[in-house]
């Protein structure tokens, strides 16, 4: 892991609600993240199927798109969400990890603009499609 | 023919709190980030009780974007289903009081849900209520709102489609 990646990831564990998620910066570039989010019990929304509950995946994505909006050049300090979309286009498979991947495509001095994706094992179809507009410089 | 007199009051109260919590209480999620729903006859407020897990930005410090979305996401998701099986329950031909994982009433799937972040989330509880603006066969459009200490400023508002589940006739099963 490089060491600014590391110094994202410190940041994240300085984060209450993606610490109790177990979030994890997997990969990060100008613009770029990628994080990671263990299956986990408390998370699920369908007990019949144990498939997660979207609100768990929207938070894995958020905090990715946030964390490419920080790793990008022209962004100054911390980010905070304008709005975001999410399509669920299918059910995550029970037991799996899920994977979120954000890339801040366009950034003005007063607002990043983000897309992102979430899959688990199964990489061909995505889990989630997101896109969203965050805060430049103090909110 | 005479008229049936009405129910008593606590019978009805006890049936749709049943119905409701069962609805609520039957996903693990909901519990995780301690949502749960006041109920004034057929009306719901989604209580998101304020916990330091719930946190996402600890220097302001504010609620996480992603709990913030999700609680107008399940606030969304247990008022349709509230909407769509009341008849159901008010006439008894859905029977919550004991049910278990297996023969819980399926839920509506979010198709698409869009989030709209209009102040900081302040660590403190937060409420959110939904309104159905469609109700079809398959698909179903959903409005809500979130607040904390004043009604009339927001601190997030949403809106998504839903896949309503298949159709069970509840009278046969």
């Amino acid at each position: 892991m490089s060491e600014k990646t590391e110094l994202a990831q410190q940041f994240i564990h300085a984060l209450p609600h993606a610490r109790e998620l177990g979030l994890k910066i997997t990969r990060l570039g100008a613009g770029y993240a990628e994080m990671t989010m263990p299956y986990d019990e408390r998370l699920v929304g369908d007990p019949q199927t144990g498939v997660l509950h979207g609100g768990a995946v929207s938070t894995v994505i958020d905090t990715c798109c946030g964390t490419a909006v920080m790793s990008h050049p022209d962004a100054r300090g911390i980010t905070a969400t304008i709005d975001l979309r999410i399509e669920y286009m299918r059910a995550a498979t029970p037991g799996q990890s899920i994977v979120a991947r954000a890339t801040c495509h366009h950034i003005t001095r007063n607002v990043a603009f983000v897309e992102a994706t979430a899959v688990d094992n199964d990489t061909d179809v995505p889990v989630a499609r997101a896109s969203g507009s965050f805060t430049v410089g103090e909110a | 023919m005479a008229r049936a007199r009405p129910e008593p009051v606590q019978v009805v109260k006890q049936r749709r709190d049943v119905a409701l919590s069962a609805l609520v209480e039957g996903v693990p999620y909901v519990r995780f980030l301690g949502i749960d729903f006041d109920r004034r006859g057929d009306e719901l407020t989604g209580v998101l009780h304020f916990s330091e897990k719930l946190i996402g930005n600890p220097m302001l410090p504010a609620i996480h974007g992603g709990v913030t979305a999700a609680f107008l996401e399940v606030t969304s998701i247990i008022s349709l289903s509230w909407v769509y099986l009341w008849p159901d329950i008010e006439s008894g031909a859905l029977d919550l009081s004991e049910v278990t994982p297996s023969t819980m009433p399926r839920l509506p799937k979010t198709i698409g849900f869009t989030v709209d972040y209009l102040r900081t989330g302040l660590p403190r509880d937060a409420y959110a209520r939904a309104t159905v603006t469609r109700q079809g066969r398959r698909y179903a459009s959903v409005r809500a709102e979130a607040w904390q200490d004043n009604r009339d400023k927001l601190f997030a508002q949403g809106s998504g489609h839903f896949l309503m589940p298949p159709a069970v006739s509840v009278a046969d099963g």
